[in-house]
């Protein structure tokens, strides 16, 4: 017989090893780091609603590797252009994700990579534009047993 | 680190932009884990990224824990010109990783 | 003189009167109502779309009972699909008694099945198909939502491909898909090759480059208007299903590519944007709130059978049944791409009433015949209703479950909540089609670990959650896993983890504890390496060993937040 502990069949059922690759968050401590990389990023700035696309699944297939696409409407230029797009996630052990910076070269401002989930939880996405502007995003990202659907 | 791998387009309009994607081989070792002693196993991540265009920037990021092994990165780039795209990783070893990719501007 | 509905229901009553003295009721069905009774529909406009999905392999007539319980939370409570029974019938306006209401509501099921006899067959649909076509030849498009190759025995026994083969005969015009990706990234391949028509899937992505892995729309031209189907298979395939199958796909709802896609099909020329979707219905209807310029959604994966047309702002959605229960026939006008005028019906398959379409019949014989032993052969005999459909449990479900608490030597059992499988009348024989017909899967192992209490409460929130999350697009379709040997409390309107209460082990009566272990059975697993005898020959060997089996009626699971 095989035993099954409840981490473990979390783990083998979602096929989110993420848990056992990023480790098992605080969640007091990792909301207030959220904030501090928050705070750090707004510089005293109030971030808009709006400009700033942050889409990720719904439900995670995998943990390891969940999909996430962020973008700032317009196309870059020397007058206007995203100098920093930080991604965070509230219930990793670390908040951090990527910090993303774009030139007038950049076409576009969009960028696209994978990132790990412990488990369901919030990613944050901040912009801030070469003039000062910050702009802001949030996705919930379900991380789920699954395997009763249909 | 190892193999090195970029998708753009050979040829391109003056000022179009294209799509770049790009796919390196890593572990993206998080610090987090613990090995079977209950050791932690050092944190050995590609930490940072970046994308020239006849030497002059067009995207790059700074990557923490959470990206996933292999990192895996997708942006856009305006094309002036015919040049030469480069691409540059480098992991907390100090180890740098590059490879570069031609654009015909017609 | 009787107008058509009294005399309906006249029938339904003296098919009652019929008792249970056997299921050769087929004479009256023929009586009362005729294979043009299904067929009369007074044409509209220039095109007609006939939709027909999640077949789940069903080539033969079935007994499908529809859900007596199929809650909504949030925004969509008391909206359908989420009214059952006598609340159904009185919002469609249909009469009790009468074959809308035996096929598309829960109520006097087994009465009105003994008068109306079984549903679906594919020779029946391929016949009223051919009559659709030759009433407007130029007008018409035969869609498949998927959930078709998945189902049944000769569908297992032959990963996939006898439906590919009859559904090329059946002449679809394309196809998208859920359970089809069970079969694995190479055998999906393999019987694409061999498919008469196109397989869409705008929303499947490899997981390297992030790139389509399927044709997202394909355009017709029907009577000199432009059409563009675009497939959306079932986003939540490989966290609802082996993901193990299919590793190098990824999928999701992708509202934004989906944009892109159908901005793409309206600048390539499209008067009309069909989505051929596997989505769900309370999916579909955020996202025709979330992406413009869908004309119609031919909704699928839920099961759920609608006799209207569903407007949400321009856009029409259309829910077809199941198993072969029903063909869908949508007309529309239209005109400078938009549609101005459309004419809708749900059309029962009553297999006793439409004659079988002699050439698919030849199709479903060849299928069927090298199997027959197997098939035909019987288990033993149900006293009772067997069925699955409904929020909670089933009594398909609940002999499953007996199954495995016996054959598995367990203390608790657990049976995924899947939406598909036919269901048996009480006195009926069970035969292996009947028991492949509720767990043919390609991952059938019937495991059998140790939990913690706290385990089972995370499965059961979890996938409550999965059903009664607010928001659809957190939702993956399925119903509530089905338990045996443990009763507990659901508060369907509370958060996950929330949900779940008053836990108990129906063997002692004590309440489930957190800490302690239990020993699991249950199948469908979605991980890779699963041990255990298949389901199938777990239940069929129950069965036998009972002889005849009889379901007391199942009151462990309390529902609040109604």
């Amino acid at each position: 017989m095989t035993k099954v502990t409840k981490r473990e069949f979390l783990i083998v059922a979602t096929g989110a090893a993420a848990a056992a690759l990023v480790g098992t968050p605080n969640v007091a401590l990792s909301a207030e780091r959220v904030q501090a990389r928050i705070d750090e990023f707004l510089g005293g700035q109030t971030a808009q609603e709006g400009g700033l696309t942050l889409e990720m699944p719904e439900i995670a297939e995998n943990g390891n590797t969940v999909p996430l696409s962020v973008s700032v409407d317009g196309e870059a230029s020397e007058n206007r252009y995203v100098e920093s797009l930080l991604v965070l996630a509230d219930g990793n052990p670390e908040p951090g994700v990527a910090t993303f910076h774009f030139t007038p070269m950049s076409g576009e401002q969009r960028a696209a990579t994978r990132m790990r989930l412990a488990k369901t939880q919030n990613v944050v996405a901040l912009a801030k534009m070469n003039d000062g502007a910050v702009m802001k995003a949030e996705t919930l990202v379900k991380v789920t047993i699954g395997g009763c659907g249909g | 680190m190892s193999r090195p791998r970029v998708k753009l387009p050979k040829k391109a309009a003056a000022g179009e932009i294209i799509t770049i994607k790009t796919l390196v081989n890593h572990k993206m070792e998080s610090g987090q884990r613990k090995d079977k002693e209950g050791n932690t196993i050092p944190r050995l991540i590609i930490n940072s990224f970046q994308c020239n265009f006849n030497g002059t920037p067009v995207f790059s990021c700074e990557i923490e824990p959470a990206v996933s092994a292999n990192p895996f990165m997708e942006f856009t780039a305006k094309v002036p010109e015919s040049g030469e795209f480069e691409f540059i990783w480098k992991d907390d070893n100090g180890d740098v990783l590059s490879t570069k990719k031609k654009i015909t501007v017609a | 003189m009787l107008s058509r509905r009294e005399f309906l229901q006249v029938g339904a009553a003296a098919g009652a009167l019929l008792g249970s003295g056997g299921f050769s009721a087929p004479a009256f069905a023929r009586q009362s109502v005729a294979q043009e009774d299904l067929l009369a529909f007074n044409p509209v406009g220039n095109v007609t779309l006939l939709h027909l999905t999640d077949l789940h392999a069903q080539l033969v007539p079935v007994y499908f009972r529809e859900p007596a319980i199929n809650l909504g939370v949030g925004e969509v409570a008391g909206l359908p699909p989420h009214i059952t029974g006598e609340q159904f019938l009185s919002r469609f306006g249909l009469g009790p008694g009468g074959y809308d209401a035996y096929t598309m509501a829960s109520v006097d099921f087994v009465s009105l099945a003994k008068t109306y006899g079984r549903v679906g067959g594919l020779d029946r649909i391929a016949t009223l198909a051919k009559a659709i076509r030759a009433e407007r030849p130029t007008q018409t498009l035969l869609l498949d939502g998927g959930d078709t190759w998945q189902g049944s025995y000769t569908a297992l026994a032959s990963k996939g491909a006898d439906m590919v083969t009859a559904m090329n005969a059946l002449g679809v015009d394309a196809m998208t898909a859920h359970w089809e990706f069970t079969y694995g990234t190479d055998r999906v391949e393999e019987l694409i090759e061999t498919m008469d028509f196109p397989f869409l899937a705008a929303n499947v992505r490899d997981t390297d480059w992030e790139e389509p892995v399927f044709e997202a729309y394909q355009m017709f031209e029907r009577n000199g208007v432009q059409i563009a189907v675009i497939g959306q298979a079932f986003p939540y395939t490989p966290i609802a299903n082996p993901r193990y199958k299919i590793p190098t796909w990824s999928f999701g709802i992708r509202d934004k590519e989906l944009q892109e896609t159908v901005d793409e099909a309206r600048t390539e020329g499209a008067d009309l944007v069909v989505l051929l979707s596997h989505n769900g219905f309370d999916v579909d209807r955020k996202l025709a709130r979330r992406v413009s310029g869908i004309d119609v959604i031919l909704t699928g994966h839920t099961h759920d059978a609608i006799p209207e047309a569903i407007a949400v702002g321009e856009t029409l959605l259309i829910a077809s049944g199941s198993h072969g229960k029903f063909l869908s026939r949508l007309d529309l006008d239209v005109q400078g791409g938009k549609i101005r005028d459309y004419a809708y019906r749900l059309i029962p398959v009553l297999s006793d009433v439409i004659a079988p379409d002699p050439e698919m019949a030849a199709v479903i014989d060849g299928i069927r015949a090298p199997h027959q032993a197997t098939l035909s052969r019987v288990l033993g005999r149900t006293d009772s209703l067997l069925y699955r459909r409904g929020n909670f449990n089933g009594t398909f479900d609940d002999l499953i479950c007996d199954a495995l608490l016996a054959e598995r030597d367990s203390q608790i059992a657990l049976s995924p909540g899947f939406r598909w499988g036919a269901t048996l009348l009480p006195g009926q024989e069970i035969t292996v089609d009947d028991v492949y017909n509720m767990t043919a899967i390609t991952y059938p192992n019937a495991y059998r670990v140790e939990m913690t209490g706290e385990t089972i409460k995370t499965v059961l929130e979890d996938v409550a959650d999965n059903l009664f999350n607010p928001d659809p697009y957190y939702q993956q379709g399925g119903d509530m896993v089905r338990v045996g040997g443990l009763g507990y409390r659901i508060d369907v309107q509370e958060q996950i983890g929330s949900r779940i209460s008053d836990m108990t082990l129906l063997g002692d009566g004590t309440p489930i504890d957190a800490d302690k272990t239990y020993i699991v059975s249950g199948w469908a697993s979605v991980n890779e390496g699963t041990e255990g005898p298949p389901i199938y020959d777990v239940v069929s060997q129950y069965i036998q060993k009972q002889g005849v089996v009889s379901l007391e009626p199942n009151d462990n699971v309390r529902i609040a937040g109604l």
